[in-house]
C-alpha cells in the first residue's frame, strides 16, 4: 500500500477520535478512589480509636505522606501520558513525598529515645501492611494502565511505575486509616516496600499491556 | 519544521478534529513529508524502510489524535509518535532471523524492482478479516468513497465505516503488539 493510498483510508474513517485523556482520566481517578474504597470497607475499615488518632501529630502526617505520593504520582503519570512529555521534568514531583518522609524520620529520630527506635519500625502489624496496600491498591493500578493504554506514552513502563506509584498512594491513604502504626519509621520501612512492589507490578504490566 | 509550519498543521488538525474530513486529509498529506523527513535521517544505514516508519506513524497519529491536546504544537507531537514507531520499528527488525538471507538478496533485490515495494502495512493488511480487507482495499488502493465502496461491496454505508475503522485499528494493533 502507498503511503497516499493510506492517507485515502485514515482520512475516510471519520468515526469519531478516542475519548479525550481528561475524561479518561476522570473516570480513572473516581474509579480507583471508588474500587479501593471498596475493598478497604469491605475487609479492614478503620482503626477503632480513629477519633482520638486523628487528634494527634504522627496520625496525621501519615496521610500529609500518602496523599501527596498519589496526588504527585497522579499528576506525573498523566503527563507521561502524553508521547512528547519530557520526563525528566517530572523528577520534581516525585521528590515530594520521599523528601516528606526523610523530613518525618528525622524528626522522629530527634523525638524519641534511640532504644525504642527498633520497636517502632518493626510496629506491629507489618504483615497486614504488606499484604492490604498491594491488594487496595491493585484496582486502581488496573485502571490507571487502562488509562495509559488509552493515551501514547513514549515509555510505556516508566508510565506504568508511575502508576503503580499513584496507586500505591491511594492504597496507602486508606490503609492509614486502619493501620496502629503511626510511627514515621514504621510509615518509611513498610509502606514504602509496599508501595514499590505495585510500582514494579505496574512497570511490568505496562510494559505488557500499553503497548500502541 | 517552523513555527508557521506547526500553526499550518495545527489549524487543520484543530478543523480535523471538529469534524472537517478535507482538512484531516489534508492534514496527513502535509504531516507525512514532515515525518519522513526524519524517518530518513534515522534509518540511514539501518535495516528499516523509512516509509515503514513513514505509514506506521501515519496510523499511529490516526488512532491516537485524541492525544494532542489543541493548544499544544503539533510537530512534537509528531515527532515523539514517529520516534516511538522507529524504536518498534527497530526492535522488530532485530528479532527477525536474519541467517541465510544473503543466499536470497539478488532473488529479493530484483523482486523487490519488479513490482512495486510492499510496506509492512501492506502485509499486515493481508491479515485482516476478508470483509474488513476489502473495504480498506477499496478506499486506500482503489480511491474509492465510502458511498461507491458500500454500493460495491453491497454493504450500507455506516458498515463500510465501521469495517474500515476496525481494519485500521487492527492493523494498529497489530504493529502496537510486535
Amino acid at each position: 500500500m502507498d503511503t497516499n493510498d493510506l492517507i485515502k483510508a485514515l482520512a475516510a474513517d471519520t468515526r469519531r477520535p478516542g475519548l479525550s485523556m481528561n475524561t479518561v482520566w476522570l473516570g480513572a481517578a473516581s474509579g480507583a478512589l471508588v474500587l479501593a474504597g471498596l475493598v478497604f470497607f469491605m475487609m479492614l475499615g478503620p482503626r477503632p480509636d480513629i477519633a482520638a488518632a486523628v487528634e494527634t501529630l504522627r496520625f496525621l502526617f501519615k496521610f500529609v505522606v500518602t496523599i501527596a505520593l498519589a496526588a504527585a504520582a497522579f499528576a506525573a503519570m498523566r503527563v507521561a501520558a502524553w508521547p512528547e512529555a519530557e520526563l525528566r521534568k517530572l523528577l520534581p514531583y516525585l521528590c515530594i513525598a520521599p523528601v516528606l518522609v526523610l523530613v518525618g524520620v528525622a524528626l522522629e529520630l530527634i523525638a524519641l529515645p534511640s532504644d525504642t527506635w527498633a520497636a517502632k519500625l518493626i510496629g506491629t502489624n507489618s504483615l497486614l501492611c504488606l499484604t492490604f496496600i498491594p491488594l487496595i491498591g491493585l484496582a486502581p493500578l488496573a485502571l490507571f494502565l487502562l488509562a495509559l493504554r488509552h493515551g501514547a506514552p513514549s515509555r510505556p513502563a516508566f508510565s506504568g511505575a508511575l502508576a503503580g506509584l499513584a496507586a500505591g498512594g491511594i492504597a496507602a491513604t486508606f490503609y492509614a486509616a486502619h493501620c496502629p502504626d503511626d510511627s514515621p519509621l514504621f510509615v518509611a520501612t513498610w509502606y514504602t516496600i509496599a508501595v514499590l512492589g505495585l510500582t514494579l507490578l505496574g512497570a511490568i504490566g505496562a510494559r505488557l499491556a500499553v503497548r500502541w | 519544521m517552523s513555527g508557521a509550519d506547526d500553526e499550518h498543521l495545527a489549524r487543520l488538525l484543530r478543523q480535523a478534529v471538529a469534524g472537517d474530513e478535507k482538512a484531516y486529509g489534508d492534514f496527513l498529506r502535509d504531516a507525512a513529508p514532515v515525518i519522513r523527513g526524519w524517518a530518513r535521517r534515522w534509518t540511514v544505514g539501518g535495516g528499516v524502510d523509512a516509509e515503514d516508519i513513514v505509514q506506521e506513524a501515519l496510523l499511529a497519529v490516526h488512532v491516537k489524535r485524541h492525544t494532542w491536546r489543541d493548544d499544544a504544537p503539533v510537530i512534537p507531537w509528531l515527532h515523539a509518535i514517529a520516534r516511538h514507531k522507529f524504536v518498534d520499528a527497530v526492535r522488530r527488525q532485530a528479532r527477525r532471523p536474519t541467517v541465510g538471507i544473503e543466499e536470497y538478496e539478488e532473488t529479493l533485490a530484483s523482486v523487490e524492482t519488479e513490482k512495486a515495494r510492499d510496506w509492512e502495512i501492506g502485509r499486515a493488511l493481508e491479515g485482516l478479516a476478508p470483509g474488513q480487507r476489502s473495504v480498506v482495499n477499496a478506499i486506500s488502493i482503489e480511491g474509492c468513497t465510502v458511498a461507491e465502496t458500500a454500493q460495491r461491496l453491497d454493504m450500507n454505508e455506516t458498515a463500510v465505516r465501521v469495517a474500515l475503522h476496525r481494519g485500521l485499528a487492527a492493523i494498529a494493533r497489530r504493529f502496537g503488539r510486535s
